[in-house]
């Protein structure tokens, strides 16, 4: 039985995957949009890394991998599968739209941190994490794409569209908050 | 172009992910175009805000403790479920062999850049020999007049080669250093290219034996070897075949 190669890897595991603790958890947060949920979410997903470790190949993303697994795990879970679009009907069109997003700096500069934040938590789950994945966590699109399991190509439509979409959501609320005064 | 198809490209670009000379394509068009400078700024401005406004929620204290738990119980568990001497069969050998290449590995990495720093520096001096106003200190293309110059200057001696009959000429010679031990730098010359010799005592460098043979350090093509107690190093932006018959009239002569 070949348990012992498991023994030198739980501590390469634990310098692996502890340093990723803190943004995994956000990750999670975001995704859930629930305290309680993020935390079994995170628990889990390393119980599961942990289970798996020895399927990681070695000099392939370590990163990459953890939040596929906890993103499996948040697409399996019941909020998940709640939230869960018809991603198949997205992906037929796979064309980068041609029209281009006028510049609103104006628009944008109103914006503050707390307006961009409910703009996020409202965007769809799909849209929601390819932007968390690229701006905050600094993922290439080729990282993005071994954590979603889809396409580069489909990483670049997919960000543009949930760019366009934070945008109309973030000019409603400015529109609606000049409305309200 | 026009700004409508750099405009596709634009998120590409503040996200990083457009190649080299494309990147420098575009960044020269936005230096000159207002309108897709201000679109550039206003993607960038976005991204900004997502990356402020996502870095939001922090884990308690209490979680991090317990998936620490949960590594760390992960551990003996292992090593209790492969108890006796079943799994030291296998593992014993795997460590042995894990610090075996790890020692080696070390080894070497740590020889091969010795290695890299003495031909970086070996390349430095003949680039800046060759630069200085006064790049041999003996000016002579007769090894009895080179020869003698380094008596008394440098702690051995050497041969230097008979030239007549072959492309090399020799131009001239100086005192140099590497690791703090004095040495010969002869400069010789083939169809317009200079060629770098340098002769140290072997005992005096610190650096792990050469392996024969060309090494190709920093595009000059180099040769090394050790010989009575010397070690020659050719460097030269000569080509490997006249670095290779130089090399060869060294040893002969040596």
């Amino acid at each position: 039985m070949p348990v012992s190669l498991d023994r030198p890897s739980a501590s390469s595991f634990e310098e692996l995957a502890m340093p990723l603790f803190d943004q995994l958890y956000n990750f999670a947060r975001w995704l859930t949009q629930d305290t309680a949920e993020a935390e079994d979410l995170v628990q889990e997903s390393y119980a599961k890394a942990l289970r798996g470790f020895s399927s990681f190949q070695q000099g392939t993303n370590f990163r990459a991998w953890m939040y596929r697994i906890l993103r499996n795990s948040f697409l399996s879970s019941r909020t998940g599968l709640k939230s869960t679009v018809a991603l198949d009907a997205e992906e037929q069109e796979d064309v980068l739209p041609a029209e281009s997003t006028t510049p609103e700096s104006l628009l944008l500069a109103q914006a503050n941190r707390e307006m961009v934040q409910q703009a996020l938590g409202e965007l769809p789950v799909h849209f929601r994490e390819v932007l968390l994945l690229c701006e905050v966590e600094e993922m290439s699109y080729q990282e993005i794409a071994e954590t979603l399991a889809v396409p580069a190509g489909t990483v670049m439509s997919r960000l543009f569209r949930a760019r366009k979409a934070l945008r109309g959501l973030l000019q409603r609320k400015l529109e609606g908050g000049r409305r309200g005064l | 172009m026009a700004c409508e198809q750099w405009r596709e490209k634009l998120d590409l670009y503040v996200d990083g992910e457009l190649a080299p000379a494309e990147e420098a394509a575009l960044r020269a068009h936005l230096q000159g175009c207002s309108g897709c400078a201000a679109d550039a700024l206003d993607r960038v401005q976005l991204k900004r805000s997502v990356q402020m406004a996502g870095k939001r929620y922090e884990p308690s204290a209490q979680l991090r403790a317990k998936i620490a738990k949960t590594i760390a119980k992960a551990v003996p568990e292992t090593s209790a479920k492969s108890s006796g001497w079943g799994w030291r069969i296998v593992f014993v050998p795997a460590v042995l062999v894990l610090i075996f290449t790890l020692a080696a590995n070390f080894y070497v990495k740590r020889e091969r850049s010795a290695r890299e720093r003495v031909y970086s520096e070996l390349a430095d001096l003949h680039v800046a020999t060759l630069a200085s106003a006064t790049p041999v200190d003996v000016i002579s293309s007769d090894k009895h007049t080179v020869k003698p110059w380094f008596q008394g200057k440098i702690p051995f001696t050497f041969n230097l080669p008979e030239l007549q009959g072959s492309e090399f000429t020799l131009v001239g010679g100086r005192v140099t250093y590497l690791e703090q031990t004095p040495g010969a730098h002869l400069i010789y010359q083939v169809r317009k290219h200079e060629i770098s010799v340098f002769i140290f005592p072997e005992r005096g460098l610190e650096t792990p034996s050469l392996p024969a043979g060309p090494v190709n350090a920093l595009s000059f093509n180099t040769e090394s070897w050790t010989q009575n107690g010397l070690r020659y190093f050719v460097v030269g932006d000569a080509s490997a075949d006249d670095i290779a018959a130089l090399s060869k009239l060294l040893r002969d002569a040596g």
